[in-house]
């Protein structure tokens, strides 16, 4: 059924990639979920196409140490990555050491995407990357344990997620005793910082630092965010959940551990597989709301940028074009279940027969909401770690909430210096 | 007549010793320059850049500072300085607490294990070979291996021996839990230290000990020990250093953002890396060259440990 659609992609590819000779590009791909193996499918796709050759970089799992890898590569004006993946709060740390994607790929393609995240990835007029995947945060649950306890929907509050966690729990541990209510990514990394911005946001507690670069942080709605969270540590989620990035959550969940969890759209895919405990027994809602507020996605996705100190950028070029297109994303969207970043992907049949939660859910993965990375610019990254020390602090029970927005914010003040 | 005779002897000794001082200088040249090179410059390019505020991205943009990276207060009452951050200072609490803890331990339960090998049992030479796996396997494998172990669902230990405790989910627990991996993995080279420093005791001073009746307590406290120290303290010094510089375990086991509270090292790794902060990062190297020079010459002058 998709064979069409390939063909002429691959075809075109052809057509683009037809150069005086093959040449060797090498591809940073990164590997959580399913993520490596469908890069390296792609690229192989994209190199039986054109006669080119695609060299698989690994990266690590967590986004902080890969971050910390490509720019020490960066500064090194290495050439041995060619194309990077690169996460979304990227562009404007990274801007400099990439190739403008503006007039090399044409308007239609690069217009045919989300205008928030081309938006995202346009530092000083400049495309720093091609979008690729978009994220956005989901809850998953057990739809046979809520029938099984009673429940009709998804929790809407965080305050029915916590009660109807601890029901289930209760229940289920008599039998299980390593079963929990909620996992969701508590290790102090960037993706702690994610998780406890929809916390935060959904209680009507702001951004962290707003879209004027102002410190909003230190206010009651975020404290009390932060002490609802602190309260599920140790009751319905596991006291490791501290411990716990995006694949330790998942695992929990997809070995029939726990009866909801917070992770991007990719563990759907890897829920439903044939491997899987809890097949056929997964939902997807939109993350709860705090008392008061409305729901809060935070925004997620990666792209691909051509490094500046590549030595064959048209073929980079090239790849990128291919991986980023939409035949591309439709495999990607079908087997991985990555959120395409193009609008008419969402109105595809066969996307929407595997993820039918990506047509319920569009409302949430157009209105994420961003990390405060445009204002803060090259100093996010310490202002989310200080975030993500912050909010573990209080996971720990450490400190309270109120004391911990109010010392995060002297902290960010010291970030912010002269300016951000 | 008889006295020039001594006299010509010293003039030609004291030529030979002469061309041999020389010799030495030509030979010293080639490993001054690799210093220099290896060690100099580096540490130049360390103190150089504490002084700038710079990009690790961008190096050659940056502005001079002075001690501004070290302590700096704005005119809005705002601390820059990292000698102004608590989470340095916390970070060297922690380091001292995981090098005194870990070190004191790994010197008793190191003596225990070199004693025991020392003594004549058949097997001896196995046994000797076998307590040095756990230094054997590369820190970022057993400090993996620990952390599976301490995993609140399905670890051997958080959950099999303590129930589902996640030890290494809260600051407080996990420099403990830390301490216990450097212990286990490290007791066995402060054990072939040791031994190696027992093995060179005279057996006879023993066999008069015996003669004279003096109990095995009494003859390790007054001979044994006494003796020892010479090795035990370069033996220790070695540790020290080793446990001030901790990185891998933590890194490993808890991540890079919440090692950087629990060490000197990953708190440089992550003004310099993940911030980006060339000249903070550079400024906080110093202060931990600092503050090792300073433990190691307290250390030597007090103790006076002899290196040959």
């Amino acid at each position: 059924m998709k064979k069409p659609a390939m063909l002429l992609a691959v075809a075109a590819a052809a057509a683009l990639g037809s150069q005086a000779h093959a040449v060797t590009v090498t591809l940073a791909c990164g590997s959580v979920g399913q993520e490596l193996q469908l890069c390296k499918e792609g690229a192989a796709r994209w190199a039986k196409a054109t006669g080119n050759t695609v060299k698989v970089f690994e990266s690590p799992n967590l986004t902080n140490d890969r971050l910390g890898l490509y720019q020490q590569q960066l500064a090194a004006k290495s050439s041995d990555i060619d194309v990077y993946q690169l996460d979304v709060v990227w562009p404007g740390l990274l801007a400099q050491h990439f190739v403008d994607l503006k007039g090399k790929v044409p308007a239609a393609e690069v217009n045919a995407n989300f205008k928030a995240i081309i938006a995202a990835d346009t530092v000083n007029g400049k495309l720093v990357a091609m979008p690729w995947f978009t994220d956005a945060g989901v809850l998953y649950y057990r739809t046979d344990l809520l029938k099984k306890y009673g429940f009709t929907a998804a929790p809407k509050t965080w305050a029915a997620l916590a009660m109807m966690a601890k029901k289930i729990q209760d229940g289920e541990q008599k039998a299980n005793k390593a079963f929990a209510g909620f996992v969701f990514q508590g290790k102090n990394y960037e993706g702690l910082t994610c998780d406890a911005l929809e916390w935060v946001n959904s209680f009507g507690g702001g951004t962290i630092v707003d879209d004027a670069g102002k410190i909003t942080i230190d206010n009651a709605k975020a404290a009390a965010a932060l002490d609802a969270a602190a309260s599920w540590v140790g009751t319905i989620s596991p006291k490791g959940v501290t411990t716990y990035d995006e694949e330790p959550a998942r695992g929990i969940f997809q070995s029939g551990n726990a009866a909801f969890m917070r992770n991007w759209p990719y563990a759907w895919a890897l829920g439903q597989s044939a491997d899987s405990k809890v097949k056929g027994m997964i939902g997807v809602a939109p993350l709860p709301a705090g008392p008061g507020g409305s729901p809060a996605a935070t925004l997620g996705g990666w792209q691909l940028g051509v490094s500046m100190y590549s030595k064959n950028q048209d073929a980079a070029i090239a790849l990128v074009r291919y991986l980023t297109g939409p035949a591309e994303q439709k495999i990607r969207a079908i087997e991985g279940s990555y959120n395409p970043t193009i609008n008419s992907l969402y109105k595809d049949k066969d996307i929407l027969k595997a993820n039918p939660f990506f047509g319920s859910l569009l409302d949430v993965f157009t209105n994420a909401v961003a990390r405060p990375s445009g204002p803060t610019k090259d100093k996010y990254n310490q202002v989310s770690q200080a975030f993500s020390t912050a909010v573990t602090d209080v996971l720990n029970k450490k400190t309270k909430g109120a004391d911990a927005v109010k010392q995060l914010s002297t902290d960010l003040a010291r970030i912010k210096g002269r300016g951000w | 007549m008889t006295t020039t005779v001594p006299t010509n002897k010293a003039v030609k000794q004291r030529g030979i010793e002469a061309t041999r001082a020389r010799q030495a200088v030509w030979l010293l040249i080639p490993t001054m320059i690799a210093i220099i090179l290896v060690a100099g410059y580096p540490l130049y390019r360390t103190i150089f850049f504490s002084l700038f505020e710079a990009n690790l991205t961008s190096p050659d943009q940056k502005t001079f500072l002075g001690l501004g990276n070290f302590w700096f207060t704005t005119d809005e009452g705002i601390a820059l300085g990292f000698l102004q951050d608590p989470k340095w200072w916390g970070a060297v609490t922690n380091t001292l607490l995981f090098t005194v803890v870990s070190v004191f331990l790994e010197t008793v339960f190191g003596m225990i294990i070199a004693l025991v090998v020392n003594s004549a049992f058949p097997g001896r030479a196995f046994l000797r070979t076998a307590m040095l796996v756990p230094w054997a396997i590369p820190t970022v494998v057993s400090a993996q291996m620990w952390a599976y172990m301490y995993n609140d669902s399905f670890g051997l230990i958080g959950r099999g021996l303590l129930g589902g405790t996640a030890l290494l989910a809260n600051p407080t627990t996990s420099i403990w839990a830390m301490i216990a991996v450097d212990v286990w993995k490290t007791t066995s080279f402060m054990a072939l230290l040791i031994l190696a420093g027992l093995q060179s005791l005279p057996s006879d001073m023993y066999e008069a000990a015996d003669m004279d009746g003096a109990s095995k307590g009494r003859q390790f406290w007054q001979m044994t020990l006494p003796l020892l120290r010479p090795a035990l303290l370069v033996a220790l010094v070695f540790r020290s250093l080793d446990a001030l510089r901790v990185f891998d375990i933590m890194s490993v086991m808890v991540g890079n953002v919440s090692a950087a509270r629990l060490s000197m090292t990953a708190y440089a790794r992550q003004a310099l890396i993940d911030n980006q902060l060339l000249g903070m990062g550079s400024a906080v190297s110093i202060a931990i060259f600092i503050i090792i020079m300073v433990i190691v010459v307290v250390y030597v002058t007090a103790f006076r440990v002899k290196f040959d």
